[in-house]
């Protein structure tokens, strides 16, 4: 049985005009897919709704068994500790350590009361030294986060999502800010971390040839309308046209 | 797995806090002024308070004002008068302070004046914003005689502190590369105030004189209140210290309420499209 | 083509400087402002404050009372500042579009503050002073109220801007509302919060000059007694106290400021 899927969604943020249009997907357990498109394309707006950080109109999105859709506010939170998620600004608090930073991904599984006192145990607090370590960063723990260049942040955001334990990781742009090597460093990190450990990873990306390189499978959004579904390979040059436009696709390469 | 790099505290419990002075400086200055506001309670001079009769009452009174408000000592059309006469004199405030405070801002500016010029007005202007604006009103209103030139000149200190400030701020933020083209063509300091600088950080003055202006309208209502300056503010004075009359009050409250919303929400216009990241 | 913009701005800028200037004529006739009147007698003013506000010897002796009602306006100040920061933080997290739970609290929070802050600290003093009689709490009530006014907005503005990539992150995790304020909004802000508290102390002590003219308390009682039997020497003496006053928290919170920020 599949991880995710997802059934003829419909998001729009004003009446009269369509984000994404009857969307319809499925990913498996362990597998890593890669979402391309233009930018306006309702990329980011597709991660968001698999969480339920924006509403849905139309359509299903089933998590495992549950329906994203039709969770109560506890039932929600239980599923987002499941979800990890890793933005293109890295989102962390800059005036907090590293090391708080990759705690908060614990407050989920943590009553209120707990979450506010910043009760971590001894074992969530080794793991998030682990999780620094393996990203090569740990030297950095009791670093303000806004001392950090930005592939540090972002790694600082991957281990926030990675100790939350989760089945899938939803990565919106993750490396569109960095540098091209900073950017390679954290391809390489997620593609490995995430087959080491089985969890099935959903990148937002504007750069073709590093979907190409690093996922199973790629999925071409057009004004939010899936146009291309299927294994990297298979997504060739004519192809790559009809998901961006014949004319900007020069400036996609580069 | 032991990783390296890890903090423990003496109990052993890893640490997950940098401990840096900004922290404990922060935590302390909001333990201080705790402590500071309970002894403060303590202290208050509470003679001849009933409080439950005191909030009750409150509440009727502001219920009187504002549900029933009314105006029985004076009229409709002297009634704007009197908020006119608040409106110049914060206008007139503003405008003099704004003329003044441009001059001063040049000198005062570390990118077009020299160091000590700039210290010089720095603390001049620091002194003058430690005196409260009714107590410079008071002071010339006996130095001057009585009159609107009193209130407008005690107005004009603070609105020229605040605006000196505010000006010399922005000019310093105008690009060297700019100043530098000007003087690399042999304009003189003049040249390149008047064509160079002034031009182009025209709007940003006029936002921060606006400002000033919403200021100067509150501070006029308290001048005319505390040290009689007239305007609304005096006839909110008589209404409420003189008459004992709540309905006058409320009405002339909510005159001042309508003029002070206004000159907010254009403001905050301003503010918008200027100053995006303020 | 560039021709005529120039000309034109040059156009609207002498038409905004006749308004102006039209205005400032305006504003004179209404308030009775005569500028000669004004620059002539303005030398005439200082020499008459420095021949007539000096601090004396004998004045020294009233001293210790005045500080003690300084004392007791800082406190006034310091007081209804910390007060109105505890309210305004929940006005402040009700008001923000990252933080608030829905429309109608915001705009409530919202609304409450702009009445606040747009009545200003004069009326309610008077308002308060007709029930509360001539006390502390009557000044303090007044400092109050205007204060969660004027923090209500910072504060907003300050969560709006420092917290909204962090909140949507933690979010994400799963955490709750009050783990996200007091993990990733409160820890963002902290020192820009503390900054404008401290701003607000040193605004609060030159208004509760103002507000003890009013209300008969504090600092402000004092310098009008003084001032009303014109005994200038000793108003010389409140002035520098007050002066003082102020320098020594604007240094204080400067340093403050400096650290933390």
């Amino acid at each position: 049985m599949s991880l995710l899927k997802v059934v003829g969604l419909d998001k729009s943020y004003h009446s009269n005009f369509r984000v994404l249009t009857d969307i319809n997907f499925e990913v498996d357990t362990g597998e890593f897919v890669s979402i391309i498109g233009p930018s306006g394309a309702g990329k980011s707006t597709l991660l968001r709704c698999i969480n339920r950080m924006v509403e849905v109109n139309e359509g299903k999105i089933l998590f495992g068994d549950l329906d994203v859709g039709n969770l109560s506010k506890k039932a929600l939170r239980k599923l987002r500790t499941n979800i990890g998620m890793i933005f293109q600004h890295y989102n962390l608090v800059p005036r907090l350590t590293v090391i708080e930073n990759v705690l908060h991904g614990r407050f989920g599984y943590k009553t209120t009361l707990q979450g506010i006192l910043g009760k971590f145990t001894e074992k969530e607090k080794e793991h998030a030294f682990f999780l620094l370590e393996k990203l090569g960063i740990s030297d950095h723990a009791y670093k303000r986060c806004d001392q950090l260049s930005g592939g540090q942040q972002q790694r600082v955001g991957i281990a926030r999502a990675l100790i939350q334990e989760p089945k899938l990781v939803l990565c919106d742009e993750p490396i569109a800010s960095l540098d091209p090597n900073s950017s390679k460093v954290i391809m390489d990190h997620l593609k490995a971390i995430t087959s080491e450990l089985n969890i099935t990873c959903l990148v937002n990306l504007h750069q073709v040839d590093v979907a190409i390189n690093y996922s199973d499978r790629i999925i071409g959004l057009n004004q939010g309308e899936i146009v291309f579904d299927g294994p990297s390979q298979m997504l060739t040059e004519g192809r790559i046209n009809s998901i961006y436009g014949t004319e900007t696709r020069q400036f996609i390469t580069v | 797995m032991e990783v390296a790099n890890i903090r423990r505290k003496r109990d052993g419990r890893i640490t997950i806090k940098a401990g840096s002075k900004a922290e404990a400086l922060m935590v302390s200055t909001l333990m201080i002024l705790a402590v500071l506001t309970m002894i403060g309670f303590l202290l208050f001079d509470y003679s001849g308070l009933e409080l439950k009769k005191a909030i009750s009452e409150t509440g009727n009174n502001l219920k009187t004002m504002f549900l029933e408000p009314a105006l029985t000592h004076f009229s409709w059309g002297e009634a704007i008068y009197q908020v006119g006469i608040t409106v110049g004199l914060a206008f007139l405030a503003t405008v003099l302070g704004a003329v003044i405070s441009i001059f001063l801002a040049l000198f005062a500016a570390t990118n077009l004046s020299n160091e000590w010029v700039s210290k010089v007005i720095r603390i001049f202007v620091a002194v003058i914003r430690a005196v409260p604006t009714v107590l410079w009103v008071l002071i010339f209103a006996i130095a001057a005689g009585l009159g609107s030139e009193a209130a407008i000149i005690g107005m004009l200190f603070h609105s020229i502190a605040y605006l000196v400030k505010a000006y010399s701020e922005v000019f310093e933020e105008v690009d060297e590369g700019t100043l530098e083209a000007l003087r690399a063509t042999g304009s003189n300091w003049w040249h390149i105030v008047m064509h160079g600088v002034i031009p182009s950080t025209l709007t940003y003055l006029m936002s921060w004189t606006f400002l000033r202006f919403e200021i100067n309208f509150s501070v006029a209502v308290a001048m005319g209140a505390a040290a009689g300056a007239g305007g609304i503010g005096f006839e909110l004075f008589m209404a409420s210290g003189f008459y004992f009359d709540l309905r006058e009050v409320g009405m002339i409250t909510y005159a001042i309420l309508v003029v002070a919303i206004i000159l907010e929400i254009i403001s905050t216009r301003l503010k918008n499209r200027y100053f995006p990241s303020q | 083509m560039n021709d005529i913009m120039i000309r034109k701005r040059k156009w609207q800028f002498t038409i905004f400087l006749i308004i102006m200037i039209a205005a400032t004529y305006a504003s004179s006739i209404i308030t009775d402002f005569n500028a000669l009147h004004g620059i002539t007698t303005f030398p005439a003013a200082l020499y008459w404050i420095f021949s007539n506000m000096l601090i004396s010897q004998e004045t020294l002796t009233r001293l210790p009372s005045i500080l003690d009602k300084l004392l007791e306006t800082i406190f006034m100040s310091i007081a209804a500042t910390t007060t109105a920061a505890v309210i305004s933080m929940f006005l402040g997290l009700m008001g923000s579009t990252t933080t608030r739970v829905n429309r109608a609290f915001s705009s409530l929070a919202r609304f409450t503050a702009s009445i606040s802050r747009n009545i200003p600290v004069v009326a309610w003093a008077l308002i308060l002073l007709l029930s509360f009689g001539q006390n502390s709490l009557t000044g303090y009530l007044a400092l109050f109220v205007g204060s969660i006014g004027f923090l209500t907005r910072v504060f907003i503005e300050t969560i709006d801007e420092a917290s909204q990539s962090s909140v949507e992150a933690l979010r994400a995790t799963g955490a709750t509302y009050f783990q996200i304020v007091n993990k990733a909004v409160i820890p963002q802000c902290l020192p820009l919060l503390i900054s404008w508290i401290l701003f607000m102390i040193e605004t609060n002590i030159r208004s509760a000059t103002l507000v003890g003219i009013l209300t008969g308390t504090g600092i402000g009682y004092t310098f009008d007694l003084y001032y009303k039997s014109m005994n200038y020497n000793v108003v010389a003496l409140v002035t520098f106290s007050i002066v003082i006053t102020v320098i020594i928290i604007e240094l204080l919170s400067n340093y403050i400021r400096k650290v933390i920020l």
